[in-house]
């Protein structure tokens, strides 16, 4: 069973979203996602400065297994990356919701963030997919 | 969903993560792929390849068949339990399949395991050839484990001596006192009988170890008493991850019907002497064989971060353009290798193409680990 954490917001590509005080706003892959993926042994982010629209690509993961897209869940400005994940790709797959954090990005607005799914509802979306 | 193995309900009770190869439901991993890795590069790991088919070829025919559908010489099987790695080619000399060709015996005749993904075309291709003096009989009954890694032999014959691990239960497949130490004395590409299963020491991941074939309702106690000897269960995944590093073609990716052993890497398998024996393919072999190949396939290691795939297009300057036939990250070296196939005139050093950029990497000569030992300078 994969862990969602309670007060973050989620996407269908199983991405996660945590509004932090400053006003950016942290990005990362889910429980699920890291887990589907397997173990991980390189991340690419775009570069800083790069605009992203809702849904496109910020760069890139890869697996074990094969590459696959990180997809941004608002539009907005890449504003930081994690930079641990250089030498320790898999602090994604060791702790997905806290070290494992992937980007910060600018977002153009601010309220964007409320149409994403909530806990409960990506719950059902991988209790559905399950099926 | 695929066909299922012996295995599959433990595999699935072991929290494997299960995909589709080849038309069989087998287990990718168990929780980490790199570390099923590196246990088997440091002690042991244990694979479930019950997927790869098993013939028997039996009758007095038999060896003839196989003189006559390998390109390696089985003639060189003289003595019970020696074991053969060969291609079988079709007419123009592509890699139908890759196998291992065990001799039995004379009254027994020879025991061939081919690839999963391959074994009902590669089954039928035999019957095609085979005269009425030979009978193929492929034995759905057995079981194919892979113990491997420096501590494999050790652990099997544990499983092997009688009291088995703890001392408790009858010794794997019904082994003889001494049978375990027989094991243990058996070389590099030797086989033997042990009870009632066949022991041997071959493998697919550069490591030391022993393939099993046992009847298909003991595998689930080898499985068990193996995992409590401290073998880890091991999925496809790092069976793949071991292969590459070990520079070991996998059929259907670096090789297939369309490519000839010498564009693969196989040139040493291919036997053209005595010019009497015929097989198939042999004509055209001996046409690439006298003008030379074109083609010749290489292992790569990336010079920068990235991951190796494949199908990425490789330009080997001044030489023309090739193709990443299979590339992973390698978890002993911690960076990316691959095999690839590029023009015969390429240098050491080549520019692959991942995601649009054009990345640097090294033309190696495989293997690039043995014996849980990085061969790369």
């Amino acid at each position: 069973m994969s862990a969602i954490a309670d007060d973050l917001k989620y996407t269908k590509t199983h991405e996660w979203v945590r509004v932090r005080p400053d006003g950016l706003v942290e990005v990362g892959i889910t429980d699920h996602a890291q887990h589907a993926l397997g173990d991980l042994v390189f991340v690419e982010p775009l570069e800083l400065g790069h605009r992203v629209a809702a849904g496109e690509s910020y760069g890139v993961v890869e697996s074990v297994k094969a590459a696959s897209d990180l997809y941004s869940p608002v539009a907005g400005e890449l504003a930081a990356v994690n930079s641990a994940l250089g030498s320790a790709p898999e602090l994604i797959n060791q702790d997905p919701y806290g070290a494992g954090w992937i980007a910060r990005i600018r977002p153009d607005d601010a309220a964007s963030v409320s149409s994403l799914l909530s806990a409960a509802d990506y719950a059902k979306l991988l209790a559905a997919e399950g099926q | 969903m695929g066909r299922k193995t012996p295995l599959f309900e433990l595999h699935r009770s072991l929290g494997a993560c299960l995909v589709e190869f080849g038309g069989w439901s087998l287990p990718l991993h168990y929780g980490s792929q790199i570390e099923e890795h590196h246990a088997v590069r440091r002690s042991a790991g244990l694979f479930d390849v019950s997927h790869m088919g098993i013939v028997d070829v039996r009758g007095s025919a038999a060896r003839a068949l196989l003189e006559m559908l390998l390109a390696n010489d089985v003639g060189k099987l003289r003595s019970a339990g020696q074991a053969l790695y060969s291609c079988m080619l079709n007419e123009s000399g592509g890699v139908l399949d890759d196998l291992i060709a065990y001799f039995l015996g004379p009254e027994q005749g020879f025991r061939v395991v081919v690839n999963g993904a391959k074994r009902d075309a590669d089954i039928a291709w035999m019957r095609r050839h085979a005269g009425r003096d030979v009978e193929i009989v492929e034995r759905t009954d057995l079981a194919l484990l892979a113990v491997q890694g420096p501590l494999a032999r050790e652990r099997v014959a544990a499983l092997l001596a009688p009291g088995g691990p703890g001392g408790r239960g009858e010794p794997g497949g019904g082994a003889a006192a001494g049978d375990a130490e027989l094991a243990l004395r058996l070389d590099p590409f030797q086989a033997r009988s042990i009870g009632r299963w066949f022991v041997a020491r071959t493998g697919y991941t550069g490591e030391d170890g022993f393939e099993v074939m046992m009847p298909a309702a003991e595998a689930e106690e080898a499985w068990r008493r193996l995992n409590a000897l401290g073998v880890v269960s091991c999925g496809l995944g790092a069976r793949d991850t071991l292969r590459l590093e070990a520079g070991l073609n996998l059929s259907g990716a670096d090789m297939d019907e369309r490519t000839h052993p010498y564009e693969s890497g196989l040139g040493w398998t291919v036997v053209l002497e005595p010019r009497t024996r015929g097989f198939v393919g042999r004509a055209a072999l001996e046409a690439v064989a006298a003008e030379g190949s074109p083609r010749k396939l290489v292992g790569l290691m990336l010079t920068e971060r990235g991951v190796l795939r494949a199908r990425q297009r490789v330009v080997a300057p001044g030489a023309g353009e090739g193709t990443v036939t299979s590339g992973t990250f390698s978890p002993t070296l911690e960076r990316s290798i691959a095999l690839a196939r590029l023009p015969a005139a390429a240098g050491t050093r080549v520019e692959v193409q991942i995601r649009g950029r054009m990345l640097e990497a090294r033309v190696v000569k495989p293997p690039f680990v043995r014996r849980g030992r990085s061969l790369i300078s």
